[in-house]
């Protein structure tokens, strides 16, 4: 997108980006009142950060085993937020665009799961070996997800491929209004419960912490999902394709590549790992209702947003440090400030670091070229 | 949008197709809605309510619609022969039909109920329209009934120009008709003869048929007449004419002493969201910022005067509304300005997604145990006290709608001004190229601040008269749904234009709260009316008046 004009990064700005002696003077000559609010914001999320972290550490309220149990569910819902994630920065990459309905993909997967895991338990086979049916219904998961990303491609961003307007943000919306409010006429309202996946429900004890084994599960399919779908990106043939879209759609329409071709393949596989996301997130947490998606796909774009958008390892990445940051921060921070019921907080923690990081630094942790244009 | 910058010169070619094959895809496409129709559950809840009194229901005129738009769309196709069209809506209508009676079927032969909760034996008994539950008359006259409704949508739609208007206004005025049967019954009740035609012309729940008869061939040739006296050379888009703009205000004004108070009460959360639309016209529609956290100053107002003006135990002070007022409309501007300041650095998208978070984090923030002995938690604040004005207090639906519409006046008057000074240009300016205008001498974090601030500031207005209207307040009030359903309405009006957030909020508050029938399906019609009106009038029912003139230069 060459033709959009940078913008002015805040982050270049600070003083700690310059290396020249005088820098202070220098940047306070150069620095606006905003500049000045911006640093004062800044300092003071830190030293909230710190302080509560410091009371929290001598409050002591949680042991050495309870937080390594608060680590692993962190980083098994951060792999689920990156698997989310992934789909926000494949199509953010090649249409510099939010794919405003992506977290009701994931619950759209997370439905065709359990109907494919009602039908395998009907079988049997589900409860007997629970290895061979999980993968069947992620394929379910993944297949659904995969579909309805693809219609929503067609309806909400194909149309306006051409032009630069607010239609396809207000069009996802849409989209994802008809998506959650569709699903709650045809499946209703109430928790549905996944069927049981025979030992995989149970636990282990290892090394004296004890962890559920569905989220060791979970995580793993989450790992072995990202590291095949770097293999395609990186590798294959439809991935060098995308990487060519994403950097320059007309001239890589001009060397002969279908770019409406690549675009529909981006969305199939962004939903695809939304699919996986929806069952992954089902096998933890059991329940699934139709308005889990909007939510569980704004931490998604946090953690996309976290890792620099347009970077696959870094939506990985994000995923995981906002799992982390959100299953840890309320017994570390919150608790430090005496505060009641830190973790109905929890979600203040995973918003406020979406908010602190599209001001502070939009380009994400890893800083992908792309991203700051348009940030 | 009128920012149409082209970003690239690849653009999608469209397939052609002949018309026999667009006809068997307009017929398959109605059949899908149709099916979804009915699985979402909708079809069920709408068969309750009966349009045309003892003749049609509500479910059936949407299906019958559904084949009719089906059938006057293949009809429209100007390739085909009048003959060929008029079989390919027949082909089309079949078609549709058939995929009913199909799932029909499915519902008798196979149990899906664990799967979808709608497909139960009650829906197919509805479909199979009085005849025995999956006969195989019940499976033939569905796509019977699809042929006929599609070939009338086609033989509408062969029509000549006059005589298609008028079967249309007929046909919509009947609809209009059946769908509002409160309202009108309720004015007719008003009105001062006490023995009432009201009787006759509405049933228990809708238009009797007799009635309907006379309403379509009365609108039908006023819609004729009306033709014949003057045939101006119509501009497209143009918005509405001056005679509507005058009876939609009349309408405006006068419509709660004409009605009940159910109408009434409707008609003052119509007010409310216009009073929200307006500030949020200011953000989006003049400044271009898509705030999706606005719903955090709705709160913010409606708490300030809940703490000021409630006798419950968490009650601050106990002051009057009108003290409470300023004072809500200032805390939210001054909100506004707090958290516009960092983040309106962030361009687009962006700022869609973290003015979300703003807006989630105050809403988890007030339902929490931690602010529970302020704010109320999830128990809320209670016993507002109403406006007293003149002592008189206001408590009646139509006094406080008066009240919420007094300060619509006001805000539209202060919007209006805005729109038209220097800052409203410079905001336009902004919106269109952010770089451009910086490079004019706007400051864009000013101005964009200005934006956020007043947007806030009217957000606040509004949500003060919503916690003097409800008399209590909760943090369930005030989820993300509220900014969504704001932003649908200024999408639908017409981004920028202050009567297109009249028009908005009427379409979008007032029509489904009078539907009741419409309720739990309501933000499944948000959703498809957004996509619908991205698709087909991108500009809104009711266009600002400058992208008018650049739709009609183009």
């Amino acid at each position: 997108m060459s033709d959009l004009p940078a913008s002015n990064l805040p982050a270049s700005d600070l003083p700690g980006s310059a290396k020249e002696p005088g820098a202070v003077s220098e940047w306070l000559r150069r620095s606006t009142w905003v500049d000045h609010i911006l640093l004062a914001i800044r300092i003071g999320v830190a030293a909230l950060v710190l302080v509560g972290l410091a009371g929290g550490i001598a409050a002591g309220t949680y042991s050495a085993a309870d937080f390594a149990s608060f680590t692993m569910f962190g980083l098994t819902i951060g792999s689920i937020y990156a698997l989310i994630a992934l789909g926000y920065t494949m199509v953010y990459g090649i249409l510099r665009m939010i794919n405003f309905a992506h977290g009701d993909v994931m619950m759209v997967g997370s439905f065709a799961g359990l109907f494919a895991a009602g039908g395998l338990n009907d079988t049997g086979l589900l409860g007997a070996l629970p290895l061979l049916a999980l993968p069947l219904v992620l394929a379910a998961g993944m297949a659904a997800g995969a579909l309805v990303s693809i219609a929503i491609e067609r309806i909400a961003y194909r149309p306006f491929l051409h032009v630069r307007s607010l239609a396809p943000l207000i069009c996802a919306i849409g989209m994802s209004f008809i998506l959650q409010y569709a699903a709650r006429g045809l499946f209703g309202t109430r928790n549905r419960a996944y069927p049981g996946f025979g030992w995989m429900e149970g636990a282990v004890t290892f090394a004296g912490f004890t962890m559920p084994i569905p989220q060791i599960v979970a995580f793993v399919a989450a790992l072995m999902v990202l590291a095949g779908l770097l293999a395609v990106v990186k590798l294959s043939r439809l991935g060098k394709a995308m990487r060519a879209v994403s950097e320059d759609r007309d001239a890589a329409a001009l060397v002969g590549i279908d770019v409406s071709a690549v675009i529909v393949a981006t969305f199939a596989i962004g939903g695809a790992m939304a699919g996986v996301a929806g069952v992954l997130y089902a096998l933890v947490f059991k329940q699934i209702t139709v308005f889990m998606g909007f939510f569980l796909g704004v931490k998604g774009f946090a953690a996309a947003i976290l890792g620099g958008i347009g970077n696959l390892g870094g939506a990985m990445l994000g995923g995981l440090v906002l799992g982390v940051a959100e299953a840890l921060g309320p017994a570390l921070i919150l608790e430090g400030y005496g505060i009641p019921a830190p973790y109905q907080l929890k979600d203040v923690i995973g918003y406020g670091m979406l908010v602190m990081i599209l001001i502070f630094r939009p380009q994400g942790l890893l800083g992908e070229r792309l991203a700051a244009k348009r940030a | 949008m009128s920012f149409n910058a082209v970003t690239s010169s690849f653009k999608v070619a469209r397939r052609r197709r002949s018309a026999r094959t667009e006809a068997l895809r307009t017929g398959g496409v109605a059949g899908a809605a149709l099916v979804a129709f009915a699985l979402i559950g909708a079809y069920a809840v709408m068969d309750k309510r009966h349009v045309v009194e003892g003749m049609l229901t509500l479910s059936q005129l949407a299906g019958l619609l559904m084949v009719f738009a089906a059938g006057y769309a293949t009809g429209r196709d100007a390739r085909a022969g009048s003959a060929a069209a008029l079989a390919n809506a027949l082909l089309a209508g079949l078609i549709a039909g058939a995929c009913l009676s199909l799932l029909v079927w499915l519902i008798a032969a196979v149990n899906l109920r664990a799967t979808l909760i709608a497909a139960s034996p009650m829906l197919a008994r509805a479909l199979s329209l009085g005849a025995p539950v999956a006969s195989a008359q019940a499976l033939f006259q569905l796509p019977l009934l699809g042929a006929a409704g599609a070939l009338a949508g086609a033989l509408v739609a062969r029509l000549p120009g006059d005589a298609r208007r008028a079967a249309l206004s007929g046909l919509a005025a009947v609809v209009a008709a059946g769908l509002f049967r409160d309202v009108f019954a309720s004015m007719l009740e008003n009105m001062p003869d006490p023995t009432g035609p009201e009787s006759e012309v509405f049933g228990p729940a809708g238009i009797n048929s007799g009635a309907a008869l006379v309403l379509f061939f009365l609108v039908a040739a006023l819609s004729m007449v009306r033709g014949r006296l003057r045939r101006p050379a119509r501009v497209p888009r143009s918005g509405m004419s001056r005679p509507a703009m005058v009876l939609l205000f009349a309408g405006v004004v006068l419509l709660p002493l004409v009605t009940n108070d159910f109408v009434a009460q409707v008609a003052m959360l119509v007010a409310l969201y216009m009073l929200m639309g307006m500030g949020l016209n200011i953000e989006l529609g003049l400044a271009g910022l898509v705030d999706l956290g606005f719903v955090a100053f709705f709160a913010v107002g409606a708490y300030t005067v809940a703490l000021l003006c409630s006798t419950g135990p968490l009650a601050i002070a106990d002051v009057s509304f009108w003290v409470a007022l300023p004072v809500a409309v200032l805390l939210a501007a001054a909100a506004g300005m707090l958290f516009g300041l960092p983040v309106l650095r962030v361009r687009g998208d962006y700022l869609a997604m973290a003015t979300l978070g703003l807006g989630e984090i105050i809403r988890v923030l007030v339902l929490s145990d931690w602010l529970a002995p302020h704010l109320g938690g999830s128990q809320g604040i209670i016993e507002i006290d109403h406006p007293r004005l003149f002592g008189y207090e206001l408590k009646s639906p139509a006094s406080l709608y008066y009240l919420a519409l007094a300060l619509s006046g006001v805000v539209a008057f202060v919007s209006y001004r805005l729109q038209h000074a220097k800052i409203g240009r410079a905001w336009l300016a902004m919106r269109e190229d952010e770089d451009v205008a910086q490079a004019l001498g706007i400051d864009p974090v000013a101005s964009k601040l200005l934006a956020y601030t007043i947007g806030a500031a009217f957000a606040g207005a509004a949500g003060a008269v919503f916690a003097a209207l409800i008399g209590s307040v909760y943090p369930h009030s005030f989820q993300l749904l509220v900014s969504i359903n704001v932003l649908a309405i200024l999408v639908i009006g017409g981004l920028g234009s202050l009567p297109g957030v009249l028009v908005g909020a009427i379409v979008l508050i007032g029509l489904p709260e009078l539907l009741r029938e419409f309720g739990e399906f309501r933000y499944l019609f948000y959703g498809i009316a957004l996509v619908a009106m991205m698709h087909v009038r991108a500009e809104g029912l009711w266009p600002a008046s400058h992208v008018r003139e650049a739709t009609n230069a183009a």
